[in-house]
Order: structure tokens, then C-alpha cells, then sequence
């Protein structure tokens, strides 16, 4: 379950960033897949959309939202928690 | 607003200022407008002058209630009371309360007329009114109407949208487009006062009253019209309207705090601005109260991101508006910003007024009115002129409230949480549309 929210998660994030998934590793951070701040917009929204979650996140101020976009690592962990807290 | 008798606008037009370096990188050419025959203004031009002003918004349901409101530093920020705002995650905005459209229309006119048309034909007809114009015969053929908006009619395409799809009826209104379409403010005005000159809506998205008061200037400055109303409204505080611009994941969900470090989005708001440009030499003759002297005007397009502004676009419009009015940058004494609260506005703007002026940017002031009566989009240059023309003609420069940490982006004299009093010359309105699209007018004091 979780590999397949995983690989779900990074097939978005490359469609976004034009990339092969396997190209984008837990390290990597949105300017490194060259997405810029639209495109992480439109990332959160195909992510909100795929796991019918809703993701905390306003673009003012990313480094404060409760959604850390740090790296694709810590975006993983944060849609698997809400995809979670939905199923609990 | 005092209603004191001026004496008009003091002396001649100034030469053009020698244009800055900046100017000559950025390509400025002084404008290319036919002249009009040996009349007053610089070039053969005419010069422009404000004889009247209208509003409603949320601070207020006129011009001395609005001004009262700058001046008081008072917040129109409130919850968002319409159907549905429980399914938002944005519920605040500036939104017009006590509205009651019975009190200005009959039934068949409020049939034809979206909020939009109808804050747009309050706020010009007290604009007419104050101006003291009237428009029958001649001078109805040599008068006409511009105004901006982004959205026009969209109380009216939310309703019925919701009407078709969601409650599954097959039958609408039959008034809907003629009430949706977004002339319909123009139309109506046109027909209210008969003016039958020229008459169009201008849609630049944030920037559309600036471009339309930019063009309803240069009509006037022309000779292609004696009087023009211009200025543009904007009522997209519905459902709709709040839900598409949550997707973009900009708005506040607390505060419009522009400049501060603080600031984490723009709040919107909702009304009308409109004013009368008229002819300076008409309003003179006639004896007309000068509001405000509309000195230069000018527009650039970043042609570069849909929604990400750019410091050398805005710049371009600022040092174009003061070449476009024989302005040397030491005369500007107050800017109304464009000033957002988002953090790529604020700090892109500081940015280009900081390179505009040089040195000057540390003596102007520089606030955002969006912090009390939000973002109008393609309304809010016109309810912001009206705190340029407080600031030329009442000595008070309106505050920006919600100012609470300092931004060193933002290092610029923002005229925080207070308002000021400060006797300027010459002021500023910047207006930087998503598309990339800058409009900025200077006005002067008469």
C-alpha cells in the first residue's frame, strides 16, 4: 500500500517536472525537478485530486505550511499521512 | 473630501523632464499623440482635470465615507456572508454590507442588473452629481464612458450555473447575458447619462481601471472627448468567484498585510469606483471644483509569466507615467501601491520603485489601500485613486494597516498602520496585472 501511494506520488511529480519517475529520488527538492512555485501548485492540486485528500498549503509562505515540500521525502511522508488520517 | 473652490491647476505644464538613464535602457520615447489644434496642455494637448468622484466599497457607500475610513485606518475585512461560503477555505473578504439595491432601483432594473452594473451606477452617479455636469445636446455627443473590470457579470453566471447544473433546471432568466456580459456596466451608464461618444469596458485583469482611466485620460487629453467617465467595478464575492481564486493558492486566510514580513496573501474585496475626466478648460469655464489634475499616464506588458510580475515591467510604467507628465521622480510625494500582500507582488514592486526613483524612494511614501478595502481586481484602481486624490487635496496619506514586521524586501516608507498628514504635489497609482500587464496614471494637485 504504501509503495503504491509512493510510486503514485512520484508518477505525478514527474509528469509535472517532465521527468522519468525514477528520476525523481526522496532527496530531490521541487527546484531541482525544476518546478517552480505554479507548478508546485498544480503538483498539490493532481496529488489533492489522485488521493482525494486536501493538502494544507499556501503559496506566501511554503516554509510555513503544515505541508513540507523540503524534498520529494518529506512530500511523500506528508500525503501518506493524510491519506491515513482519511482512512482512519 | 472638502469641497473648497479651486482655482485651478497652478501655472503651465512644466517641460518634460530630461528622461533618466533608465528610461533611455528601458526604450521610453516620449508619447507620439497628434496634437489638437493650439490648446492649453504641453504638445498642443489638452489638459485633463477630475470634476467628480463615486464609490461604493466596503468602507463605505460613498466617497466621504471611504475617506473617513483611509483616514481612520479602519479594516472592511470581514467573514464572507453568501450561499455556499461554508465550502470555502477562504472566508474572509471585503464585501459591500447593507446593500440594498430596492433603494436605487425599480424591480425591472435590478432584473437587468448584476452587482457589478449596480455598484458601477451608484458610484457614477455620484460622480455626476458632485461634477455638476448635465449631458444633453452637444455635449452628450462629445462625452463617453470607459471602465474596467475582470469579471463583469459574475454574480449572474455563478447563479445561473448553479440554477442548470446543480438544480437541474432547463430554463434561465431571459436577461442573462445582456446582465452578465461585462459592458453591461458601460451600457448602462451610457444610457443613464447619454453620453454617446465613445463607450467600451477595458478587461486587464487587476490592472483594468487603471488602463481604462489611462484611456479615458488620453481620450480627453486628445480632443476625441470633452468628458469621460472612467474608473470600473468589480463583484466576484460569490461562490464561484472565491472558489476559482482559492485554487491558485494565494489568498490570506486571515489578513491582507502588505510589506509586512508577515504578510501570507490578499483577501478580496468587492464595489465600485468611477470619476469624471473632464476637459481642463471646460471645467474652468463652467466654474467646475477641480479634484485632481490627471498629469501622465503609462502601460507595459512583462511579456513574460502568466502570473509571476516582473520589477523591469513595473518599472517601465512607473518612469513611463512620469515622462508621459513631464515628471521628474523628486516630484512624486506619495505612490498608492499595487501593494497585494502576496509575497511576489510586494517585494517585485518595492523592488522597481526603488529603481525608478534612485535616491527619491527613501523620501515617498509608498502605501497599499488593499489592507482595508481589499482587492477590487479589476476594480481596485479606482477606489484607490481616491486616496491619491485625498492625499493631493486633503494633505492626509491613507495608512497601510496590518503592518506589523519590517521586510527587508520591502525597505521602502509604506506609511504603516497610521495615516499621515503630508502636503504632496504629485502622486502615483500602480496597478500590476496577473498576465504581466502594468498601468500606472500620476495625478497633480490643482
Amino acid at each position: 500500500m504504501t509503495d503504491d501511494i509512493r510510486n503514485r506520488i512520484r508518477t505525478i511529480i514527474a509528469e509535472q517536472a517532465m521527468l522519468e519517475p525514477d528520476q525523481v529520488t526522496d532527496e530531490a527538492t521541487p527546484a531541482d525537478l525544476g518546478i517552480d512555485s505554479l507548478g508546485l501548485v498544480e503538483s498539490i492540486f493532481a496529488l489533492e485530486e489522485e488521493f482525494d485528500i486536501s493538502i494544507p498549503f499556501n503559496a506566501n509562505e511554503p516554509e510555513k505550511s503544515e505541508f513540507d515540500i523540503s524534498n520529494m521525502g518529506t512530500i511523500i511522508a506528508a500525503v501518506e499521512r493524510l491519506v491515513a488520517e482519511k482512512g482512519a | 473630501m472638502s469641497r473648497k473652490k479651486s482655482d485651478g491647476p497652478k501655472g503651465a505644464r512644466p517641460a518634460p523632464a530630461a528622461s533618466s538613464e533608465a528610461l533611455a535602457d528601458a526604450g521610453i520615447k516620449a508619447p507620439q499623440v497628434a496634437g489638437t489644434g493650439g490648446l492649453t496642455g504641453r504638445g498642443g494637448l489638452r489638459r485633463v482635470v477630475i470634476t467628480g468622484a463615486g464609490t461604493i466599497n466596503a468602507l463605505g457607500h460613498d466617497v466621504p465615507t471611504t475617506l473617513a475610513a483611509y483616514r481612520e485606518g479602519r479594516c472592511g475585512i470581514t467573514q464572507l456572508e453568501f450561499r455556499d461560503v461554508e465550502r470555502l477555505s477562504i472566508q474572509i473578504g471585503a464585501q459591500v454590507h447593507d446593500w440594498t439595491p430596492e433603494t436605487y432601483f425599480n424591480r425591472q432594473q435590478i432584473l437587468l442588473y448584476d452587482k457589478f452594473t449596480q455598484f458601477t451606477l451608484l458610484a457614477a452617479k455620484q460622480a455626476v452629481e458632485q461634477s455638476g455636469l448635465h449631458f444633453e445636446g452637444a455635449l452628450g455627443f462629445r462625452s463617453g464612458v470607459v471602465l474596467g473590470t475582470a469579471g463583469g457579470g459574475l454574480n449572474t453566471w455563478d447563479e445561473n450555473y448553479r440554477a442548470v447544473y446543480e438544480e437541474g433546471k432547463n430554463r434561465v432568466h431571459p436577461f442573462v447575458v445582456p446582465k452578465l456580459m461585462n459592458n453591461a456596466a458601460a451600457s448602462h451608464v451610457s444610457m443613464e447619462f447619454g453620453l454617446r461618444g465613445p463607450a467600451f469596458t477595458v478587461a486587464t485583469a487587476c490592472a483594468s481601471s487603471n488602463h481604462a482611466m489611462g484611456l479615458a485620460f488620453q481620450m480627453v487629453r486628445s480632443g476625441a472627448a470633452e468628458v469621460m467617465l472612467s474608473g470600473g467595478s468589480e463583484a466576484m464575492l460569490c461562490f464561484g468567484g472565491v472558489k476559482a481564486w482559492e485554487g491558485l493558492r494565494v489568498m490570506s486566510k486571515d489578513a491582507c498585510r502588505p510589506f509586512s514580513a508577515n504578510r501570507n496573501g490578499m483577501v478580496q474585496g468587492e464595489g465600485a469606483g468611477v470619476f469624471v475626466f473632464e476637459d481642463y478648460e471646460h471645467a474652468r469655464e463652467r466654474g467646475a471644483d477641480i479634484l485632481a489634475e490627471v498629469v501622465g499616464f503609462a502601460m507595459s506588458s512583462d511579456a513574460q509569466d502568466i502570473v509571476m510580475p516582473s520589477a523591469q515591467g513595473a518599472e517601465r510604467a512607473i518612469t513611463g507615467a512620469m515622462l508621459d507628465g513631464g515628471l521628474n521622480p523628486e516630484d512624486v510625494g506619495y505612490i498608492n501601491a499595487h501593494g497585494t500582500g502576496t509575497a511576489a507582488n510586494d517585494k517585485t514592486e518595492c523592488a522597481a520603485v526603488a529603481h525608478a526613483f534612485g535616491h527619491h524612494a527613501d523620501r515617498l511614501m509608498i502605501s497599499s489601500t488593499k489592507s482595508m478595502h481589499g482587492h477590487l481586481i479589476g476594480g481596485t484602481g479606482a477606489v484607490e485613486l481616491l486616496a491619491c486624490i485625498m492625499a493631493l487635496r486633503d494633505g492626509v496619506i491613507a495608512p497601510t494597516i496590518g503592518y506589523q514586521e519590517p521586510d527587508p524586501e520591502c525597505a521602502l516608507d509604506v506609511v504603516p498602520n497610521e495615516a499621515r498628514d503630508a502636503k504632496v504635489d504629485v502622486v502615483l497609482s500602480n496597478a500590476f496585472a496577473f498576465g504581466g500587464l502594468n498601468a500606472v496614471i500620476a495625478l497633480r494637485r490643482v
